[in-house]
């Protein structure tokens, strides 16, 4: 993203700025680079996070 | 082609995926599950689309979609049927003996007094695993009774009634790796060894992934294996066994690759992409010898392939 890193995304837990390779989508799984928390876009315009679900039972490959 | 890809949350995978089929010029509709609503009575907005791609990392929400879908005369990858076996170690095992394909032998008892003397028949160290569960998350190596009492207590004591069923495992005494193989439509498309200290070889609990080339020995196997449980797009995990040779230990029907790219040297996503593609041309769609012959019995398929080959013949 070419953003300005003033208006870049912050991790809700840390504050650390948040970047992406490529568009962020909505549902994707991202890790913090400051506090490496697991954070999932919730919106894309404008880009929030919240920290993603923990693994459950069921989950898996 | 216009395909349904369906998650519970987007991973590394779920994105490369999303790139390699829209760079193809493919129509993708991305559907998270958790804002899902099901009728179905009503199939046409599904019925819109030439596949649908399951990609929950959720099992529940697998097999619920793949399920009603299906009913609706859907193509999902992979199909209920075999998501229900991948997922389950017991069926998995259940599969791989009917097809005569080489395995760790196992030992089931419902509760803990047939648990453990399941576990003592099988002989110690010997491994205990939840029939439902990934990651290599609760697995536990026992290495004599005490050990046994314990785990089966516990999993009687906290877990749900699931967790009462003891499957046991032979522990293999393998060279500190284990190895899979990417199983794209019937063809062994990649593989990587998994090594570690550990007895686990998971990468999720730490194991290091590295290239692997495909013998035909292990592409045989593997692919066996992908046919016995009816799955199109699969992971074989196979064991190194000291004095009875390669075993098959499980069938991952929703595999996690973002590792396996790099120490493999194929773009497996990529080829997902292409083979996913050739599931939607009409002949390939009755014809593909790499299709597993449980496909044809889903009576939806048979719906599809009756009008298909109508298509082909015109």
């Amino acid at each position: 993203m070419s953003t300005a890193t003033a208006t870049l995304p912050r991790c809700p837990e840390c504050d650390a700025h948040i970047t992406f390779n490529r568009a962020p989508l909505r549902g994707q799984v991202t890790n913090c680079p400051g506090c490496a928390v697991e954070l999932e876009v919730t919106d894309t315009e404008p880009l929030t996070f919240a920290l993603a679900p923990k693994v459950e039972e069921d989950w898996g490959e | 082609m216009r395909l349904a890809l369906l998650h519970t949350r987007l991973r590394t995978e779920e994105t490369l995926l999303l790139d390699a089929l829209t760079s193809r010029g493919h129509n993708v509709e991305v559907i998270d599950l958790r804002a899902e609503v099901f009728d179905p009575a009503s199939p046409e907005r599904w019925l819109g689309f030439d596949l649908v791609l399951d990609r929950c990392v959720s099992l529940t929400a697998s097999l619920t979609a793949t399920r009603i879908l299906e009913s609706m005369g859907v193509r999902c990858v992979n199909r209920a049927d075999a998501i229900e076996v991948c997922s389950d170690k017991m069926r998995t095992t259940l599969a791989l003996i009917r097809d005569g394909i080489p395995t760790p032998a196992v030992r089931i008892g419902i509760g803990a007094q047939a648990g453990l003397a399941a576990v003592e028949s099988l002989g110690y160290p010997a491994v205990l695993k939840p029939t439902i569960g990934s990651w290599g998350r609760l697995l536990a190596r026992v290495n004599d009774r005490d050990a046994a009492e314990a785990i089966v207590e516990h999993r009687e004591t906290l877990g749900s009634t699931t967790q009462h069923v003891i499957y046991a495992q032979e522990h293999i005494n393998k060279p500190g790796r284990d190895l899979r193989v990417f199983i794209v439509g019937g063809e062994a498309i990649a593989a990587i060894e998994r090594a570690s200290d550990h007895w686990v070889t998971n990468t999720a609990r730490g194991a290091r992934a590295s290239g692997l080339i495909i013998t035909d020995e292990t592409s045989r196997l593997s692919r066996a294996a992908v046919h016995a449980v009816g799955a199109d797009i699969a992971a074989v995990d196979l064991l190194e066994c000291p004095t009875r040779g390669l075993l098959v230990n499980e069938v991952n029907h929703s595999m996690e690759f973002r590792n396996s790219i790099s120490t493999s040297g194929v773009d497996i996503p990529a080829r997902i992409a292409d083979h996913l593609a050739s599931l939607t041309l009409p002949v390939a769609r009755v014809s593909n010898p790499c299709m597993p012959v449980a496909r044809v019995c889903n009576p939806c398929d048979l719906r599809q392939s009756e009008s298909e080959l109508a298509e082909a013949r015109r």
